[in-house]
């Protein structure tokens, strides 16, 4: 174990607690990373001025987010998101498996700064083993806020932030409608907070060290560290804790360095962007350079596609999972999202009749912005940028036919794949 | 004025598209497009009569943006609020 770095910008901070081979106890928990003081509403202010932005993929700032929950009426909800959702992403259940006192401190903090006495830890269902270790982690405290741990089904909408709320006031794990949204009517009606659990660790760490401490690390305009998973064609695939503002090619350097030459970087996950090497490899890990590059940062997640794969046969793959996992309430999604996927696969497997790049640039336009949730608009963000850094690619696999890349086995990861 | 579907409620039968074809068009599956511009003046009746003839309660109009030029309508409650 080592201790967590109070020098400025200095890394570890979240993952300072993580043993080899057990997950902390509380004793572990504050040796490391000290008591968590109590905190008020004007602790807000201090996530507001740390600049913390959410981790679970959107990036909305958290100090708003606890705002918008604690001008509600009445008693307030805290909600954990640890569902990950996320195939390629794992920097959550590491988390909630190693450093769970981590997460719950931030539940603790975020709960007393609302106003809220209740409070849900969410994760998988299926990780049953999880869950009672987190049931476990909760009865070794004496938290001023009552912690139940939820399990909440395993699809990929399920993790949604209305879906969350809608499955713990009794519904379906589905989204809903917004508005209203959840900070005015969220779980039983109540004012609610939905957090990643990433970004409360980091409110635990802030209620400790302040938001000057906070900010010593990354760039003035997107301060902190965040958690990645690389995965793909990389030496030392993991989970590593970066200062955002990393360039992408640092970042793969972390995880070992590419073991192969690398065409593209898929960044953000299955609601992420592609980019070709080239581009990825100086631009910073920031959601404002993603966006500027047409993308998203997502939840941190960073693939490496080698030169020998094809871009869109593992795009296509990845989108008839999408495609499946939908929620199956929104008409444009319910018909638009399986047309795409039909169309990514005729592009990555059966070109050569120059029509599907015509059929996807026709059903793009119909499916986004047209669902309750953002479900179709990662899908349709992911085939955008496919297409755009597969380039003369797409074309020749359009009016010529497959690449070879098609025969190489997929590299990109999905719920029931032999691991 | 303006429209705005819940589209977990929406059925597309297509009511909308009939009653408001200048502002509203059905996709190939026949869900509704919705013209991203506040409802003229002139249409605003027959965007009410749209909104109250959906059958199951989808498509919603927005009273709290006035139509062109942009006149915003005050002492109501916005439905976003």
């Amino acid at each position: 174990m080592t201790t967590i770095s109070l020098a400025r910008g200095g890394l570890p901070r979240l993952l300072a607690g993580l043993s080899y081979d057990h997950p902390s106890h509380l004793a572990d928990h504050e040796r490391t990373y000290g008591p968590l003081p109590v905190v008020g509403r004007r602790f807000i202010d201090v996530v507001d001025a740390s600049g913390l932005t959410g981790r679970g993929g959107a990036g909305f700032p958290a100090g708003r987010k606890m705002r918008g929950a604690a001008s509600g009426r009445g008693a307030k909800v805290v909600v954990a998101n640890g569902c990950e959702g996320e195939p390629a992403s794992s920097k959550d259940r590491l988390l909630l498996t190693r450093l769970p006192h981590l997460v719950l401190d931030g539940v603790e903090a975020a709960a007393m700064a609302v106003g809220a006495a209740d409070a849900y830890l969410c994760a998988h269902e299926h990780d049953t083993e999880l869950l009672a270790r987190l049931e476990a982690a909760v009865a070794e405290r004496d938290d001023r806020v009552r912690v139940t741990v939820t399990g909440v089904p395993g699809r990929y909408v399920a993790s949604e932030q209305s879906a969350l709320v809608q499955y713990l006031t009794g519904g379906p794990a589905k989204p809903r409608y917004t508005p209203p949204r959840p900070h005015e009517r969220g779980v039983r009606g109540r004012p609610t907070l939905v957090s990643n659990v990433e970004t409360l660790a980091h409110v635990a760490l802030i209620a400790r060290y302040g938001d000057r401490w906070f900010r010593s690390a990354g760039p003035p305009a997107a301060p902190g560290s965040m958690l990645v998973t690389v995965s793909g064609a990389v030496c030392r695939p993991g989970i590593y804790e970066i200062e955002l503002g990393t360039p992408i090619g640092q970042v793969l350097g972390r995880a070992g360095g590419p073991a192969e030459q690398i065409q593209a970087v898929l960044v953000g996950g299955y609601f992420g962007t592609w980019l070709p090497a080239g581009v990825a490899w100086p631009l910073p890990m920031t959601h404002a350079a993603l966006k500027s590059a047409g993308g998203a940062l997502g939840a941190g997640v960073v693939i490496a596609l080698p030169g020998s794969s094809c871009l869109l046969a593992e795009t296509a793959r990845v989108v008839r999972y999408l495609a499946d996992e939908g929620a199956g309430q929104c008409g444009p999604c319910v018909f638009g999202l399986p047309a795409l996927a039909d169309a990514m696969a005729d592009l990555a497997y059966h070109g050569g009749r120059g029509r599907a790049l015509g059929q996807l640039a026709t059903l793009l336009p119909l499916v986004e912005r047209r669902g309750a949730c953002r479900h179709p608009d990662g899908v349709t963000q992911l085939i955008r940028t496919a297409l755009r850094a597969a380039g003369e690619d797409a074309r020749q696999h359009d009016e010529a036919g497959p690449c070879p890349g098609i025969r190489r086995e997929p590299l990109l990861p999905l719920p029931g794949d032999d691991q | 004025m303006k429209l705005r579907v819940n589209m977990i409620a929406c059925a597309g039968h297509g009511v909308c598209a009939e009653l408001l074809p200048e502002l509203i068009t059905l996709d190939p599956w026949g869900y509704p497009l919705l013209a991203d511009t506040p409802v003229p003046d002139g249409l605003a009746d027959h965007a009410k009569r749209a909104v109250a003839a959906c059958p199951t309660l989808a498509l919603l109009a927005d009273d709290s943006l006035a139509g062109p030029p942009g006149v915003r309508r005050r002492g109501r409650h916005s439905s976003r609020a």
